[in-house]
């Protein structure tokens, strides 16, 4: 049995890795210095969900895949215009904060109402796909808390593979402790997987992608309706960068012998 | 004064294991009104380890249902221990069995959840967390006025409670679950062989080997077929943990030789684990940012790189030998040998 999915994938933006952030407090509460003029990247593990999503919809003739985002529009415009070049997804944009510091459940609010908004939209072939995590809140709780608005109780955390067996059923692998996976079988959609590395490396750049993509991501981003996250109920009393730099000692010139010493008595200690 | 639900789910054998126990002695350090609520196949061994805890009711939701980790069934099984708890505060600890449920269970009873929380204080009953944002970059003290307000602790980084068990009664919460929660079935855990195993969270210390292993050394080669003896043997002799940078296991998607014993299971950082180890060592590795977020929670830390100028020079690590890992490792492994 194939079934054609329709794979809606959640996924923000976030500043560049490479950057180093600095907290401030502005009047809504903690923010990034700069938050505005740092480079932002997809959301890594968000990415590695439309990777697969975009490779699912592949081998399954007549899916689909739209990528949900909230974020600043003139941000998600800029990381558009890579992304779109990757795979091939329809944009649904919602202008509003990325920070790491908006609350979950009200994130979660605005998401699950963008995906019940999808015209066409049936749950027989509904996957939902995200980050198992961000790498800004890194809660790893928006996701869950989307599918229990849209009553998806089949939901995966951690998520490596998924295969579709011929049955339609879909074969799991969830990252546990101990670097571990558990495997489970699902009946088949609606589910939800919060993705992690997956399987996949990141695709090249492939301008015509871009080209078609381009067309519904330009009026996306035109329509995106604007959102305002209140917090309400969420005090922070403080945020701070951890206290202090280590005083590296830089050990040069030393034997390896000697070092080799050093290290199995310390490792001993 | 807040009712304060201490949820938890049992282990294969049915007692409660670390992560629990530290999420125990969490919810106690809260005063209020405790309440045990505990999930799984059998739950009356795990009341009974805890049964000097204090809690005033030990409520559990029990059954073959409950034996494996499925986001329906413990969904349901801790709304309804909520419920009867009437617990305005929950304390959890952050499984991936709880990580997978618990903020769709605060979703479902109009709370909150913070999830990866390090740090728990109670000052005249108001309750403040603390927990990182962007990456382990920044630390966060947050109170909350919404309720229940779920607090998932991250494992190890509280001490466990410890007490005498005894016998406690408990109240079991009937559930009658849909066949809408049984669409998913658990059917079995994948682990490596026991000697391929390199993921020891328990271990003392954390090596991480970087990209450097697989790049042409002084001689103009590259010696990955000795790097791989080396490092094997080394975790081999130390029971060490193995973490890896992101560049070392992303050669394994390109096609490069690597070293067969790595995934991104191993990897450490921005898009990696946070793992917690007393110590740690650093081979090969150049310690760039994305890299050494994830050893927030690594206690003393050293790393052996031929770049003096390497992100470990600058404040990131303890000790940093500018030497070659080949030459050190391959003494240290005749060290460990000779039981030094
Ligand atoms: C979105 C994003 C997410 C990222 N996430 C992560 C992450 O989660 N984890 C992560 O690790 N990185 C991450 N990175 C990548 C990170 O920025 C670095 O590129 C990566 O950590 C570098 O790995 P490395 O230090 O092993 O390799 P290299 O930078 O190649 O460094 C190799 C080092 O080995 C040393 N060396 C070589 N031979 C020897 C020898 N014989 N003895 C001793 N030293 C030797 C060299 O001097 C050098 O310092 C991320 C980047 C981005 C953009």
């Amino acid at each position: 049995m194939s079934t054609a999915y329709q794979i809606v994938v959640c996924g923000s933006l976030v500043p560049d890795p490479l950057q180093t952030l600095e907290p401030v407090t502005g009047p809504g509460g903690p923010a990034l210095k700069n938050e505005m003029m740092l480079p932002a990247v997809l959301d890594p593990w968000a990415a590695h969900a439309l990777y697969e999503a975009a490779n699912l919809a592949r081998l399954t003739p007549g899916s689909k895949v739209w990528l949900v985002s909230l974020g600043p529009k003139a941000k998600l415009q800029q990381v558009m215009m890579t992304v779109a070049q990757k795979v091939p997804f329809e944009l649904v944009a919602l202008d509003g904060p990325a920070s790491g510091f908006t609350e979950a459940a009200e994130v979660a609010a605005v998401l699950a109402e963008a995906i019940q908004a999808i015209p066409g939209l049936d749950r027989s072939k509904l996957l939902v796909f995200g980050g198992w995590e961000s790498a800004s809140r890194g809660a790893g709780a928006t996701l869950s808390m989307v599918g229990e608005r849209l009553g998806i109780l089949d939901q995966f955390q951690g998520v490596d593979q998924l295969k579709v067996g011929a049955d339609g059923t879909l074969e799991i692998l969830e990252r546990i402790e101990g670097g571990r996976h558990q495997l489970s079988r699902c009946a088949g959609p609606p589910a939800l997987l919060g993705w992690a590395t997956g399987h996949l490396p990141e695709p090249k750049n492939n301008p015509q992608v871009g080209m078609t993509n381009m067309r519904t991501v330009m009026p996306a981003l035109q329509r995106a309706k604007a959102v305002k996250l209140a917090g309400e109920g969420l005090t922070f009393a403080s945020v701070a960068l951890p206290k202090q730099l280590r005083e590296t000692k830089i050990v040069k010139d030393a034997s390896p012998d000697d070092i080799a010493k050093e290290v199995v008595a310390w490792i001993k200690q | 004064m807040e009712t304060i639900l201490f949820l938890a789910h049992t282990e294969a054998d049915g007692s409660l294991g670390k992560p629990a126990l530290e999420a125990l002695a969490a919810a106690q350090s809260l005063g209020g009104t405790l309440v045990a609520g505990l999930i799984g196949e059998k739950v009356q061994p795990a009341a009974d380890q805890i049964a000097t805890s204090g809690a005033t009711k030990f409520l559990g939701v029990s059954g073959t249902d409950f034996a494996s980790s499925r986001y329906a069934t413990d969904a349901a099984a801790a709304e309804a221990l909520c419920r009867a708890a009437q617990a305005t505060v929950v304390v959890a600890a952050g499984t991936s069995r709880f990580m997978r449920c618990l903020p769709g269970v605060a979703q479902r009873l109009g709370g909150r959840v913070d999830t990866h929380v390090t740090g728990l204080t109670t000052n005249g009953g108001n309750v403040t967390i603390n927990r990182w944002f962007y990456r382990q970059r920044m630390e966060a003290a947050i109170q909350r006025a919404p309720r229940p307000w779920f607090i998932v602790v991250d494992p190890g980084s509280q001490p466990a409670w410890q007490g005498a068990a005894g016998q406690a009664s408990v109240e079991a919460v009937a559930i009658a679950l849909a066949d809408s929660a049984r669409r998913t079935t658990v059917t079995g855990i994948r682990a490596p062989q026991a000697d391929a195993q390199t993921i020891r969270p328990d271990a003392a210390l954390l090596f991480v080997t970087g990209a450097g292993w697989t790049k042409k050394q002084a001689d103009g080669q590259t010696h990955v077929p000795e790097a791989e003896k080396l490092i094997r043997d080394f975790l081999h002799l130390s029971r060490a943990s193995l973490g890896s940078s992101k560049s070392l296991v992303d050669l394994g998607g390109e096609g490069q030789a690597v070293l067969s014993f790595l995934s991104h299971l191993n990897q450490v950082g921005q898009t990696g684990s946070t793992p917690r180890h007393p110590k740690g060592l650093s081979t090969c590795c150049h310690g760039e940012e994305p890299h050494t977020v994830g050893w927030r929670f690594i206690g003393e830390r050293r790393a052996i790189s031929l770049d003096p100028n390497c992100g470990w020079a600058r404040g990131k690590a303890d000790v940093l030998y500018v030497a070659d890992a080949f030459a050190v490792m391959r003494k240290v492994n005749e060290l460990l040998v000779q039981g030094v």
